[in-house]
């Protein structure tokens, strides 16, 4: 009897100093007693930084369990609405009709850029607006006309469910056409491989998702960079959100709170994103 | 005694009135949700226009000849194949490597089409985009090839069966005429074996059509009119699949019932034509 009292305090002792150091280091006390399960779906630009939150709240609380789904903005923000998941992310405002329906609040969390991006064996790396525009609406059709191989160009663009195309459509395109014969890509990973695959190709992903493998486009001497995002130059930008039906509450609550948190917003930094102060 | 076998008699009558309710059911559930779009006087302009969401308009041609394309040139691609393929199984090698070919095939079915996709995308593409040097490689032609290769074991099991039910004393016949191999091939397996492969290729032609996965991953998935098969290509399947997850309740989705009901007809209209065909031969 009395040997199980000593292996249990020396177990309890050495819980509340492993605490102690995680907590020390961190915004996860919130999630401390919590249990359940938190359903994540949405835009895929939001996808790493979700991962990477979800992780460090699940080893720090192993009985919260966090799933996260892409789908696009349209997607995270009706399923939010119609309660199939308690987070709808969206890379992209909610429109009126889409908040006063669900009574969606927005959390926004980061700032994003959607940049252009070919190959980085494409030696066409710098084009106007205009011919930016000219591409996805089929009129340019060969990348020697930009200064490159004697190609035909392969667009690639994202279904209608993306925010990344709403604003990138928007934005960058002025709402002009994209052409019928683009290739559809339905999240920006798999955007990113698709590039990575084709050395004449030209798509747009999620500036967090920009590494060596694709080669990002200057848009009139603007590099979509997380600078030039931050200070306003490269306009293609749009807030990172995440909604909920009606105010956040319970997990939903903490896990957005972290998002927000110095840690939260450290991560949104490392993957790539402009934190929002 | 009798009285057991009535009660046989009725569970028996029961599943199959059961399992034909269901398919039919399965109609009438596409055509209630459908209802919305032909009340509007809208379904000649799906079934005939373009898909441009943007500009109004929800015409799923595009998709309808998208999936006939991608089927159709599958099966040109996987014939052949199969059934050279059961020829060697049943006929040329019966013995050992016939038989392992033959487990082979049967394990190439329980793989999963996602698998395929996936071989497709890194494997496949590329090198049709490297060998015809016009697009991204994803097209009607790379769909075709990878779909080739997942409806083929269906055709070969089904041919290689209706090769294994000719009855011997025949191909002994041909043997004592003095018969070739060729000659035994055409003249007595392929006719004799004739329902069978139609069999085979019926289901293979309604797996083609129905499988997503290969046309969401390869065929690239744009909007318009394919006009040769190097070009890319939307099925009805990938589009009910893209529509679904942006959509709960807009006119797009209201559309991909209607989607699901071509689909629907088109594999019944498929089944009857074969058989009809085959109900003459016989």
């Amino acid at each position: 009897m009395k040997k199980i009292t000593v292996t249990k305090w020396v177990i309890l002792i050495a819980i509340f100093m492993i605490t102690a150091v995680i907590c020390s280091a961190s915004e996860l006390d919130s999630f401390t007693g919590e249990k359940g399960v938190l359903r994540i779906s949405g835009g895929t630009a939001h996808i790493p930084v979700m991962k990477e939150a979800a992780r460090r709240i699940m080893i720090f609380n192993p009985d919260i369990q966090i799933t996260i789904a892409g789908g696009g903005s349209g997607a995270g923000i009706k399923q939010v609405g119609e309660g199939l998941v308690n987070i709808g992310n969206s890379g992209r405002q909610a429109t009126e009709s889409e908040v006063s329906r669900y009574g969606l609040v927005m959390y926004k969390w980061a700032i994003d850029g959607v940049a252009a991006v070919v190959n980085p064996g494409n030696p066409v790396k710098k084009l106007s607006g205009k011919q930016l525009q000219d591409i996805f609406a089929g009129t340019i059709l060969n990348w020697k006309a930009l200064g490159g191989e004697d190609r035909g160009i392969n667009i690639y663009t994202r279904d209608e469910s993306s925010g990344t195309r709403a604003v990138f459509w928007k934005k960058a395109l002025n709402k002009g056409i994209i052409s019928g014969k683009a290739n559809f890509i339905v999240s920006n990973g798999a955007m990113k491989s698709a590039i990575t695959n084709d050395p004449y190709a030209i798509g747009y992903v999620s500036v967090g998702y920009i590494d060596k493998t694709v080669c990002p486009v200057r848009v009139d001497n603007v590099a979509p960079d997380l600078d030039t995002v931050k200070n306003g130059e490269y306009k293609v930008a749009r807030g990172l959100y995440s909604n909920t039906r009606g105010d956040a509450s319970g997990l939903a609550k903490k896990f957005i709170d972290y998002l927000l948190s110095p840690a939260g917003q450290g991560i949104a930094a490392e993957k790539g994103f402009i934190p929002v102060d | 005694m009798q009285h057991r076998e009535h009660i046989a008699g009725i569970i028996f009558w029961g599943a199959t009135a059961l399992s034909a309710g269901v398919t039919l059911a399965v109609l009438g559930f596409m055509v209630i949700l459908s209802l919305p779009i032909i009340k509007n006087d809208m379904i000649l302009e799906v079934l005939t226009g373009p898909w441009s969401p943007d500009h109004g308009l929800f015409g799923i041609l595009p998709m309808i000849v998208g999936t006939l394309c991608i089927a159709l040139l599958s099966l040109v691609v996987s014939f052949p194949v199969s059934l050279g393929c059961s020829i060697f199984i049943e006929i040329i090698r019966p013995d050992k490597p016939g038989r392992f070919l033959k487990k082979f095939v049967k394990l190439m079915t329980a793989v999963p089409t996602v698998i395929y996709g996936f071989v497709g995308v890194f494997l496949l593409v590329p090198q049709v985009r490297g060998f015809v040097s016009h697009g991204s490689g994803m097209c009607i032609l790379s769909a075709s090839l990878m779909l080739g290769l997942v409806i083929s074991p269906t055709m070969i099991l089904f041919f290689s069966q209706s090769f294994a039910r000719v009855p011997k004393t025949y191909l002994n016949a041909v043997d004592a005429l003095g018969g070739t191999q060729f000659q035994k091939l055409i003249y007595l397996l392929l006719p004799q074996a004739w329902p069978g492969i139609l069999t085979g290729i019926i289901l293979a032609f309604g797996r083609a059509m129905g499988d997503t996965l290969i046309a969401l991953m390869i065929s690239g998935n744009s909007v318009v009119l394919p006009t040769s098969p190097l070009d890319s290509a939307r099925t009805l399947t990938a589009h009910i699949a893209m529509i679904i997850a942006a959509d709960f309740d807009s006119i797009e989705f209201k559309t991909i019932f209607v989607c699901g009901g071509i689909l629907y007809l088109m594999t019944s209209f498929g089944i009857f034509l074969a058989r009809f065909s085959a109900g003459k031969q016989n």
